[in-house]
């Protein structure tokens, strides 16, 4: 093997390219830059600029009511983990049963059905009102605290949802899949969960992963039924101090908790596409 | 119900402090006319040498008893009488009248020379009618549910066990985090209803709510409720004021009886033998 020597009109096209990239990276930095300064000077020189930044971005303010917000935030994420995880495994289960075929399970699928068009129909808040201040008024043995039942209450709204996710995911393996599997010999359940489900599931990732970030969220709602999260505790914080900064903590809080799941969403579809492409 | 409103916490912590160092408020809307020109003779009351006194109806314990504001009974009716002594009116000489709530503090002429329904303080109502300085400032008051381990307990040490609820922003869940301290992390609601919720279905031991909010509680909503005492003051509590007609010629001499009353003692011993004493709610200390 000799070395390999490119032609001067490669040689010519490298150095263009580079040139190319050299000069949008200067123009997307300027375009940037003069956004960003006209949105400043728009923001800063509007006339009630000054009565904004006092009662949304006061430093004091915003450091005291830090412990409390991060308290409250630390109990969403245990939520968020619990509630996820059970979240998915119930859409996964449910959207299995909506698949089954044959006769048979025509009352299982009704009944899989039901409880999408159910879930996905009623407010989340509603949800949780019934199961933290409804479900206790019966006073039975045994009552789990405020706080599970607030999470079973997330774990079936975002059952529903999720569970429709994964049925599409598991609807669009092309039947030839299916055949092919059963032609092997495999049984309908090991069909499922070695060729159908895998792809499914990988298909799907990206929405399923949304609707998580989108749980995160709502995993606070849980505060109606009594426990301080991290906007409650702001809200009690601004109460306190008539000042709106511990909002402004606790958003900037959920973005930065959001961004590694977003990341990792964002990561997931481009490997996805990237799959796709090679194939 | 107890949402903190600071100017008009602020207004009345300067009248309370104003009447208690014993001088004349600063910020009274008419300046306190000399004593002379408050007497019975002088006022320019609806029906001349008469009071009439309004308040609603029906009229609730305890600030009234059995629906009869004119018997002297309950703390609204007691303190009526003398506002009505202090200003030279016999007993004899005091009408009452019935005034739907609503309809008192809206704007136009009324049929009272004052009105005295609970009515709190605040700004937005001083646009459309005048307040004499406040005869009552409202205290914090805990409820226990039925059974209850806090039930009966008197003393702040009792209570700091306990799981508590209060609505969010209010001076009750400041009541709780400031006065009681409590190891239990307390629970906050959007509203007074879902926290009765939760203390009906027995997943607290008791709430926080301000007493008049007590009282309609465990007399009206939640039967089997109880109320455990009264807190001691925190916060910046509302205060209920007399109502009269937007600039009325009265304000002036109602207001400086309140505050003759309070600063000698009459509206404390009244609030103790109509609040603590009869309505049985003890004192938490």
């Amino acid at each position: 093997m000799t070395d390999h020597h490119p032609s001067p009109i490669a040689r010519q096209r490298t150095a263009y390219r580079k040139r190319q990239t050299v000069r949008s990276v200067l123009v997307a930095a300027a375009s940037t830059g003069v956004l960003g300064t006209l949105l400043v000077v728009a923001v800063t020189g509007s006339p009630g600029w000054e009565r904004v930044r006092e009662s949304f971005l006061d430093q004091r303010i915003g450091r005291a009511a830090l412990p409390e917000i991060l308290t409250g935030l630390w109990l969403n994420v245990r939520l968020l983990f619990f509630c996820a995880l059970g979240a998915l495994a119930l859409g996964l289960l449910v959207a299995v049963l909506r698949t089954l075929r044959g006769p048979v399970f025509f009352p299982v699928r009704a009944l899989a059905a039901g409880y999408t068009y159910t879930f996905r129909g009623l407010p989340l808040i509603i949800v949780i009102y019934v199961l933290t201040l409804g479900v206790p008024g019966l006073r039975l043995q045994g009552m789990p605290p405020v706080l599970v039942l607030g999470g079973i209450a997330l774990v079936l709204t975002y059952g529903g949802y999720l569970a429709e996710v994964f049925r599409a995911g598991i609807e669009s393996i092309h039947p030839s899949q299916l055949a092919a599997a059963r032609s092997l010999g495999l049984t309908y359940r090991q069909t499922m969960r070695h060729v159908v489900l895998p792809q499914a599931v990988r298909r799907v990732a990206p929405p399923l992963l949304n609707d998580v970030v989108a749980l995160q969220k709502d995993v606070g709602l849980v505060s109606l039924a009594g426990p301080i999260d991290a906007v409650r505790a702001a809200q009690i914080a601004t109460a306190e101090s008539f000042n709106f900064t511990p909002y402004i903590v606790a958003g900037v809080l959920f973005v930065l908790l959001a961004v590694p799941l977003i990341a990792v969403t964002d990561w997931v579809t481009l490997r996805a596409a990237r799959r796709q492409a090679a194939r | 119900m107890a949402r903190r409103s600071l100017p008009v916490a602020l207004t009345t912590a300067t009248l309370v402090l104003a009447a208690l160092v014993g001088c004349a408020p600063q910020n009274q809307p008419v300046p306190n006319p000399a004593q002379a020109a408050c007497t019975k003779a002088e006022l320019k009351t609806r029906t001349p040498g008469k009071l009439t006194v309004a308040t609603d109806d029906p009229a609730y314990e305890p600030w009234f008893a059995d629906n009869l504001p004119g018997n002297g009974k309950g703390f609204e009716s007691a303190v009526a009488y003398e506002v009505a002594k202090q200003l030279g009116f016999a007993r004899i000489d005091v009408q009452w009248v019935r005034v739907k709530f609503d309809t008192a503090i809206a704007p136009g002429p009324k049929e009272f020379d004052f009105d005295i329904n609970q009515f709190s303080i605040t700004d937005e109502r001083k646009q459309a009618v005048d307040f004499t300085s406040p005869y009552y400032l409202v205290r914090q008051a805990v409820v226990a549910g039925k059974g209850s381990r806090i039930t009966g307990k008197t003393r702040l040490a009792d209570l700091q066990g306990a799981k508590l609820g209060a609505q969010v922003g209010s001076t009750s869940y400041q009541a709780i985090t400031d006065v009681i301290k409590p190891t239990v992390k307390p629970q906050v609601y959007n509203t007074n209803d879902d926290a009765k919720k939760a203390l009906q279905n027995g997943q607290l031991d008791g709430i926080v709510v301000d007493l008049p909010t007590a009282f309609y509680i465990t007399s009206a909503e939640v039967k089997d409720a109880t109320i455990v005492g009264q807190l001691p003051q925190v916060g910046l509590p509302e205060a209920f004021g007399l109502l009269l007609d937007k600039d009325s010629p009265l304000t002036g001499c109602v207001s400086g009886a309140v505050d003759a009353l309070r600063a000698n003692g009459t509206l404390g011993n009244l609030e103790r033998t109509w609040l603590s004493e009869v309505a049985g709610v003890a004192d938490i200390t």
